[in-house]
Formats: C-alpha cells, structure tokens, sequence
C-alpha cells in the first residue's frame, strides 16, 4: 500500500473537511487561472495588435483614442481628414504601404464596426509575423465595389457565410439603414485580435453610401482650411470633378437622371478618411517614424502615432497595475485557503495520534509517517489546484462571451496560458509549508502515549 | 526466534519530577516456538514490558535480545524496521484503522515491512474466518471479529515473536476462547515464539508456561 493510497483513505476518512477545504484552494486556482488567461489576452492584444504598423496617422486629439478607434474599434474615431491627404502619403518617399481606414459605421445586424479600408489593408500584417488567414476564398476576394471580408467572430454571431449578404447603419443621430448590400467574399481566421469581430467593406461602396461623399460646400472649405489654400486653388485642382459634379446636380434637379445616384463614382474632393496606417519602407531603427512624427507636429490638424509605443504606456500605466493587483489578491486568496488545509490537516492531528501510533507500532517510521501527512497535504493541494484549473477554464468558458460583450475582448473560451503551468509548483510549494508543522507532530508522536489513548 | 531480557529497567517521571519504576527484569527468557503467558495485575507494568520487548519504547538500562539481536542497540529506524519485519503485536483494543477496510488494515501492516502481498493478507484474513468481510469496515464488524483481524495483521509479516496484549479483555467470553486459539494454533503452525500478557487465571490456565509478573518483575514488587 503506497503512501498516498495510505493518505487517501485518511483524506476520505474526513471527507467532508478535506473536501471544504480543497474546495477553498481550488477557488483561489480557479480566480487565478482566470485571470492569467483573460491577462495574456489582454497582454497579446494590447502589446502585439497593431505593432506591424510603424505610424497611425489620424486628426489630432487623443492619442488613445486614435489607437484605440483605429486599431481596436473600442473608441469613437476623432475626426475625418481629406482624402487628399492620404494620397500625399502614398507618395511619401519613405512610404511603403499607406492604408485608408474609415470608421464609424456599423452592421445592421449584430451592431459590428465597419471598416471601409482597401485590399492592401490585409497585406500588413497586424502583429509581425502573423498575416492574414483567410478562411474562405472565392475568386478575387474583396476586390470590388460591394465586396466585404468579416471577422471569424462575425461569421459566427451573424451566421454569415461566403456570398451572405448585409447592410450598414450609418452613424448619426438617426442611425440611418443603408440601402446598399455588401457581398461576404472572405471571412478570416480567428486571429485573437479586433479583427476577429470586424466588418471590412471595400472602400470605393463605402463611399458610395449615403452620407458617406461630402457635401461639396463643405469638402471645398474643409479642404481650404486643412490645406491653407484658396477656394480657387481648390476648385482649379478639382475642376474636372467639379464641372461633372454640377453637371450631375443639375441633370438633378431637371429629373432627367434616371439612374440611381450612387451609380458615379465619388470625387477625391468628397472622400475622407479617419485614419492612414502607414508602414515604411527601412524604419532605420525608428528614426523614420520619428521624423515622420515630428513632421506632422508641425500642424496642429494632424498626428502621428506609434501604436506600439501608446499601447505599452497604456499597459503599463493602467491594465499592467490592474493586473498586478488581482494576481496580488489571487495570491492572498490562495494564501489563505492555505492557512485552511494547514488549519484542517493540524486539527486532525490531535484525533490522529492513536492512529499514527498504530502505524509506528506495525513498524512504520517516524519518516514515513512525516511523509503520509505531507502526501495528504499534497493531495489536497494538487486535487485542490487540479480542479481550480478546471474551475478556471469553466469561469472563462461561461464568461468569455460576456467579457466580449461588455469590454470587447475576445477570450478565447478554451484558451490556456502557459502561466498556467506556475499552478503545480505553487501548489507544491503550498502543500509543502501547510504540510510541515503536521508532519512533524505526527513524527514526534510517542507511540506508547498514542496507543493508550 | 529466542527472546532475552537481562536487568531491564524502565521509569516513567511523575508530574512531581519523581522517577517512579516500572519495570526491573533481572532475567527474563523465551525460546524459539515457545508459547508462555505473563500474568499480571493491572499496573503491574505488563504493557510497558510489551513495548520495550517491541522496542516502541526504549528501557532506561539492561539488555533486550530477540534472536541474537540487541534491539537497544540499534538506531531507531532499524528498530522500527525490526519490529516491522519479525514481531507481530496483538493490542487488547485491537489498534485497527477505522478508514481502512480488514483486508487494507491487514495489507497495512505489510506495508512498513515494505512486503505487500495482497493474496497472502487474503488468505490470513481466511484463515481467520473473515473470508465473507474482506471489505468491511472496523465499524461493521463485531468485536471478535475485529480482534480475529488484528490477529490476521499480526501475522502479515511472518513475525517470529509474537506478542500480545490482553487480547481477550475486549471480547465476550464466546470469542475468548476463539480467539486464544486462533493465537495459539496460529503460532504453533508458524513456530512463532509467543508472549501473551494478561490478568486472567482463565487465560492462563491454558498455557503449559505461566510466568507471574510480580515474580520477576521487581519494581512490581514495590
């Protein structure tokens, strides 16, 4: 009979105390495992997503919000700059890729962010070294005017699949239901990210939207103030544009146009755009994006951020002691379902004198009866830890959907964090400290005192 | 195997701080096989005699020889590994584990000798007529019953010394005289030297040898 069947049977013989007492353990594993996981999504998402982009640049205001519009679509986005703007920086010298990113829209159904961004978006990857995952493909994906690609998330809500079909809310006060459908043509890999519960529409049918073209009295001054040009300069730069456009008014207004309005093509003079994702050609150890951002300092319409860099401030400043304080009262939980086992085991000890004499009388040692009570011990603690992980993972599972809902965040709900694996040392550990002081009562006991009792 | 005792003495210290006297056995000798009875009033240091025999306790001077061994002479855990591997104990309150079931009480006493033999503690438990309560608690079995176990423990090891403690004090009559028996035949069919103490003439009218206590016993004697 090996020591921990011996432990077991006295465990069992105390069910219910050993049971309470486990139980208390395994609740302090099980907060802990919880937030381990839901932290290294947090961790993941927050330092990772968006590192493959050197600059966000966006209208000038919060540099969180910027990041967290654009990256994270948990903010409102700022404010829209002129589409001009972001073909300056597609010329830029250092430029590699720059990415037009338009906000604020929704899916009718399911309330997800809508993207309007172009098929170079899906080109960088979001975190270094992990592209894009298509799921499904068919032909050309997203390549055309109504063409869209949705967030594994979304397919799964909405049940969309290649070929569904869906319309936009606009965001305004009425909450305007576009008319126009965009095709679902790709849906993409579950990746852990924001992306995973977004909606991406070809840009060219998001600014075919109503709503969506600038009033061009309103794009003519805008353009103006942002560029410090006259209104000739302007309408000299757009004539050709602007000559259709009147011409389309007026065609209008005589109610000669026959056709749906959205059937032209919308002028760059009317287009915006909420954010430009920007990755350089050689960042020179990040001398290029400084430049860059001190660049566009120099006006006060615009910035240009490091999403990496305002991310890591956020952690650090907010998320990281948010953090530090719950695996600090995960540790005081965990610590004082210790003191419980020791409690427990040490209580015992004063019923189990006679018993443990017995077993010293049938030859046992003092070792081997100081090694039985550290075995019970551990069999507390390791059966306590074993079912806190459980426990954990099944709080996770039950709320993962709920955490998405209020905060955002996508847990996934069979995720394991490698941190995981501190559990079985610090249950050693715990075993080992609430286990001594009983095993050492039970390695001193007198066996012919014990036996008279 | 033989047992010797020579100038055994053995004091307990009373609250007071004084040294109050045990036991003090001049000679006290056992051979191989034999079967012998020590009687003995209440007090009269019987038990303490047992365990310092056992070496649970340790005498305060004189010579304890079991087979040749001088077992105050040895460290403590190859006196445990001793008493382990060649004396059977039979306790007058049994001693069994209340969580473990009779064949597991029976398969615990071969686990300190680090010999676990499942089929044998079967077969002692049958030998004892607890074939049909292999898994029974302590607690659900009768007195001569749990007494019949702890006699099937005692035996697990193959001990050659057995000792035994009152082992019929806790029984009624009927199981007494089963279980003196199932003692005496047991250790005749294995050549087990046997000392049993006791305070009953009854008891001890069954053995060819019977030693009084208070003969040889001279801190009895007062």
């Amino acid at each position: 009979m090996s020591l921990f069947a011996i432990a077991w049977k006295s465990l069992r013989q105390r069910w219910l105390a050993s049971t309470l007492t486990s139980l208390s353990v395994a609740l302090g594993v099980a907060l802990m495992v919880a937030i381990l996981i839901v932290n290294s999504v947090v961790d993941t998402m927050f330092s990772q997503t968006g590192s493959g982009y050197s600059l966000i640049i966006g209208a000038n205001g919060s540099e969180t919000q910027l990041v967290m519009s654009t990256i994270y679509r948990m903010d409102k986005p700022i404010e829209n700059l002129p589409w001009r703007y972001f073909t300056e920086w597609q010329e830029h010298k250092w430029v590699k890729q720059a990415v037009p990113v338009n906000l604020g829209d929704t899916s009718e159904e399911g309330n997800f962010p809508i993207v309007g961004t172009t098929p170079q978006y899906f080109s960088i990857d979001p975190v270094p070294g992990q592209p894009y995952r298509m799921k499904y493909t068919e032909g050309d994906t997203f390549d055309s005017t109504w063409d869209a690609v949705i967030g594994s998330q979304v397919a799964r809500t909405n049940g969309w699949t290649l070929g569904s079909q869906f319309k936009m809310v606009h965001a305004g006060q009425d909450d305007h239901v576009h008319d126009e459908l965009f095709t679902v043509k790709g849906i993409l890999a579950p990746s852990g990210t924001p992306n995973d519960r977004t909606v991406f529409v070809h840009i060219d049918g998001f600014f075919m939207l109503d709503g969506h073209d600038k009033p061009i009295e309103e794009a003519i001054s805008r353009e103006m103030n942002f560029f410090d040009e006259t209104r000739e300069e302007v309408e000299e730069r757009y004539k050709a544009d602007l000559a259709d456009i009147r011409a389309h008014a007026a065609e209008e207004a005589s109610g000669d146009h026959a056709h749906h309005h959205h059937d032209h093509s919308v002028s760059d003079l009317q287009k915006e755009v909420t954010a430009i994702l920007l990755q350089l050609k050689d960042d020179d150890f990040g001398n290029r994006a400084l430049g860059i951002q001190s660049q566009v300092k120099e006006t006060l319409r615009v910035q240009a951020v490091r999403p990496v860099g305002v991310m890591k401030r956020l952690m650090d400043n907010l998320v990281g002691n948010v953090k530090d304080a719950f695996l600090f009262l995960t540790a005081l939980i965990i610590a004082v379902s210790g003191i419980g086992i020791f409690v427990s085991i040490y209580n015992s000890m004063a019923d189990r004198r006679r018993e443990i004499a017995i077993m010293r009388a049938l030859g046992a040692r003092r070792q081997t009866v100081f090694a039985i009570i550290l075995c019970e011990s551990l069999l507390l603690c390791l059966l306590g830890g074993l079912l806190g992980v459980l426990l954990g993972h099944g709080l996770v599972f039950v709320t993962s959907p709920m955490i998405e809902q209020k905060a955002g965040l996508l847990v996934d709900p069979y995720a394991f964090s490698p941190l995981e694996w501190i559990v079985l040392p610090v249950m050693i550990l715990l075993a080992v400290l609430t286990g001594v002081l009983p095993g050492v009562t039970a390695y001193r006991t007198d066996v012919a005192d014990g036996l008279s009792h | 195997m033989s047992l010797s005792l020579r100038n055994v003495r053995k004091s307990y210290r009373e609250p007071g701080g004084h040294l109050l006297p045990v036991l003090n056995v001049e000679q006290f000798d056992l051979n191989s096989g034999e079967q012998a009875v020590l009687l003995g009033q209440s007090g009269g240091g019987k038990t303490t005699l047992l365990n310092v025999i056992a070496g649970i306790s340790t005498a305060d001077a004189g010579e304890i020889r079991i087979g040749g061994v001088d077992l105050a002479s040895l460290p403590e855990p190859a006196r445990d590994r001793f008493r382990a591997e060649r004396i059977g104990f039979i306790f007058q309150t049994f001693h069994l584990l209340p969580a473990f079931s009779a064949l597991e009480n029976v398969l615990l006493g071969m686990s300190f000798s680090g010999q676990s033999n499942k089929a044998y503690a079967r077969e002692l438990l049958t030998r004892v007529g607890l074939e049909q309560r292999l898994d029974h608690r302590p607690a659900q079995l009768s007195v001569g019953e749990q007494q019949r176990v702890s006699v099937a423990r005692a035996l697990a090891n193959r001990p050659q010394l057995m000792l035994a403690d009152e082992p019929t004090a806790s029984v009624d009559v009927a199981n007494q005289e089963l279980i003196l028996k199932l003692i005496r035949e047991t250790c005749e069919e294995n050549q087990i030297a046997l000392l049993l103490v006791t305070h009953s003439q009854e008891v001890a009218s069954q053995f060819g040898r019977v030693e009084q206590l208070a003969e040889f016993n001279r801190a009895a004697q007062g």
